[in-house]
């Protein structure tokens, strides 16, 4: 890692992804908008990015040979604002501004507005085919920096999702993983119930890619396959990482409702509460 | 380069005056569709531009990029039938530093496409080039499904776009050249069917700037893309019949050159707009929204109408849909008149 930050423990990092959920609860309240059930489900696969796996420097978010990272499912944004702040790319006080006039942090990623965002996202479906781009980049100009892209399981849907599957697959894009915040849900319903996506591995596995399964919310899990994935050579990988959307706080944890709602004042300090003490026994 | 073209003509080969002149241009000039001239055009950008690199979808032997293809292979990319992913891979090269050229049809880029050219290029301002061959009723024979009759109107809609469709293939290279140079998103809008070789090599290109072919007081005509071979076609009728008529060639459709349009209404008082696309929102729309505000006068607005075409060669085509010399030479004739009984009324 290129900060002066040294890559965290696991135990470290769980801390740290402890503090970007409570970061998450007190934006979304604060803004009174935003989607904190997959955000959270997504908290620990960021944190691990963040603070272990990911070449980086917070003070030159520009840096040419970064690794790259894209939040394709772009309305889970909280996530990937707490990392950045928490990882210095920005302020902290920025995080309050969420979704307000005149703020950096826009509803759905802008990467014109806000340090470390490395592609605008929000249109489910178009994350993948970035990086894939940014992949090509890297080979063509022998670059040594890898593309992270989380992408949710209803976004799998989409069917640009798989022309971006097969393409990296064409071009072996082994500086490229995927990961699918794989939490069942989505803004409707169940995934299952909306559109089902299953079989997920044997489709991406069909597709040409390696595929690992992996609780996503076992740091230990998460920051093997990133790691393993950086490593491996040949074939783009898939990382699903089994989740539970609102994951940390027991009432939104698989409740469909808790997509795109933000909690009252009164829910968000049970929130926190609830995310602190988890965290104290880490 | 000095030119000896004979008054009111300018910037057009010395061969072009002659066959408007004798009424043969579209039967005896020398024709080429200006997705060839692209084609010829990025070839050489990528000679000088290591960071140039063209994405095609399955169409390249099309629109002739296989020939950049077959002499940088690993700048070449095609991504199959899939221009969604092709074009937010095109932005994802744009972050890191590459000059992506987007190779594909109009109805693909500005239709199937949008999402992506909106949301992943445009509204991050990226650095990405969409050329856009079988742009309007240009790929005539194809039918319906292959013409980009729309690609100026939804191409215009978009913040931040810059959208330049030009008329013959010399000034395809040079707007291709001009594209490689501007920062951020560039649409590029070709044509599908040959179309005349107009312009000499003094033709002074700049995007944004719309170029005066012919000068001429009585009325104007401001035309786009393929219909500036048509407006010349157009003023040379009028000639004979005793009207003085300018042609503009407005290449670049945004941003739109405000300063010439506003001067030649001033100047000419009566304006007629040409265009193969469709009449709602592309260069007609443009110049109304201007006129309207800041300076009206009679206007006409030739494009395709609330219709959908057909299958057919090109030039049979654009006389049936009203987009010809011919209807152009009727609309002119129809703004002179409302200009001079407007004055009359005084």
């Amino acid at each position: 890692m290129k900060s002066s930050q040294a890559p965290m423990s696991i135990q470290e990092l769980k801390v740290m992804a402890a503090t970007i959920r409570c970061d998450i609860i007190e934006m979304i309240t604060t803004a009174n908008a935003g989607h904190p059930g997959g955000s959270l489900s997504a908290a620990d696969i960021v944190t691990a990015l963040y603070f272990r796996v990911m070449q980086i420097d917070p003070k030159n978010p520009a840096w040419p040979d970064r690794d790259r990272f894209i939040l394709s499912k772009g309305h889970a944004c909280p996530v990937w604002y707490a990392a950045l702040a928490e990882r210095g790319f920005f302020d902290k006080s920025h995080l309050a501004t969420l979704r307000k006039l005149n703020s950096i942090l826009q509803g759905h990623p802008d990467m014109r507005k806000t340090p470390g965002i490395d592609m605008t996202t929000g249109s489910l479906g178009h994350g993948l085919s970035v990086g894939v781009g940014m992949a090509l980049s890297g080979k063509l100009r022998k670059k040594l920096y890898d593309v992270w892209v989380v992408i949710g399981d209803g976004e799998t849907q989409e069917g640009s999702i798989w022309e971006a599957a097969m393409a990296a697959s064409k071009w072996k894009l082994d500086n490229l993983t995927a990961i699918v915040d794989r939490n069942r849900l989505q803004n409707d319903a169940c995934v299952v119930d909306v559109m089902p996506i299953e079989p997920l591995a044997d489709k991406w596995i069909a597709f040409g890619w390696k595929v690992v399964e992996i609780d996503g919310h076992n740091m230990e899990e998460v920051v093997q396959s990133l790691e393993a994935s950086r490593a491996d050579k040949g074939a783009p990988t898939m990382i699903i990482a089994h989740t539970v959307k609102g994951k940390g706080v027991s009432y939104m944890e698989n409740v469909v409702e808790w997509h795109g709602k933000a909690p009252c004042k009164e829910e968000a300090e049970c929130a926190l509460e609830e995310i602190r003490r988890c965290a104290c026994e880490i | 380069m000095k030119s000896n073209l004979p008054p009111p003509y300018r910037y057009l080969r010395p061969e072009t005056v002659s066959l408007l002149r004798s009424k043969e241009l579209f039967t005896r000039a020398v024709q080429q569709p200006t997705r060839g001239a692209y084609a010829e055009a990025v070839l050489e950008l990528g000679e000088k531009n290591p960071l140039v690199v063209v994405l095609d979808a399955d169409v390249s032997k099309s629109v002739g990029t296989n020939k950049f293809a077959a002499r940088f292979p690993e700048r070449a990319f095609n991504f199959g039938i899939a221009e969604q992913n092709m074009m937010a891979a095109a932005a994802g090269m744009a972050t890191t530093g590459l000059v992506p050229y987007v190779t594909t049809y109009a109805v693909f880029a500005s239709m199937r496409a949008l999402d992506q050219v909106r949301n992943s290029i445009h509204y991050p301002r990226l650095n990405v080039k969409i050329a856009a061959s079988h742009s309007g009723i240009t790929p005539g024979p194809d039918g319906v499904t292959h013409q980009g009759q729309e690609d100026l109107s939804i191409m215009r809609a978009i913040a931040y776009s810059t959208v330049i469709a030009p008329a013959d293939p010399a000034t395809t290279k040079l707007a291709v050249w001009a594209a490689a140079e501007w920062a951020g998103p560039v649409y590029l809008s070709f044509t599908r069917d040959p179309v005349p070789v107009l312009f000499d090599a003094d033709y002074p290109f700049e995007i944004g700037k719309a170029v005066t072919l012919r000068e001429g007081k009585d009325a104007a005509i401001i035309a786009i893309r393929d219909l500036v071979a048509q407006a010349l076609v157009a003023a040379e009728a009028l000639a004979a019949r005793g009207l003085d008529v300018r042609v503009i060639d407005c290449h670049t459709l945004k941003p739109l050159d405000v300063d010439t349009i506003l001067a030649v209404a001033g100047e000419t008082g009566a304006i007629v707009t040409a265009e193969n696309n469709i009449r709602f929102g592309g260069l007609g729309s443009a110049v109304a929204e201007l006129l309207a505000e800041h300076h009206p006068i009679p206007m006409r607005i030739i494009g395709v109408g609330n219709t959908f075409t057909e299958s057919g060669p090109y030039l049979d085509l654009i006389e049936k849909y009203g987009l010809s010399a011919n209807h152009i030479v009727k609309a002119v004739e129809e703004v002179v008149a409302r200009k001079s009984s407007a004055r009359r009324q005084k």
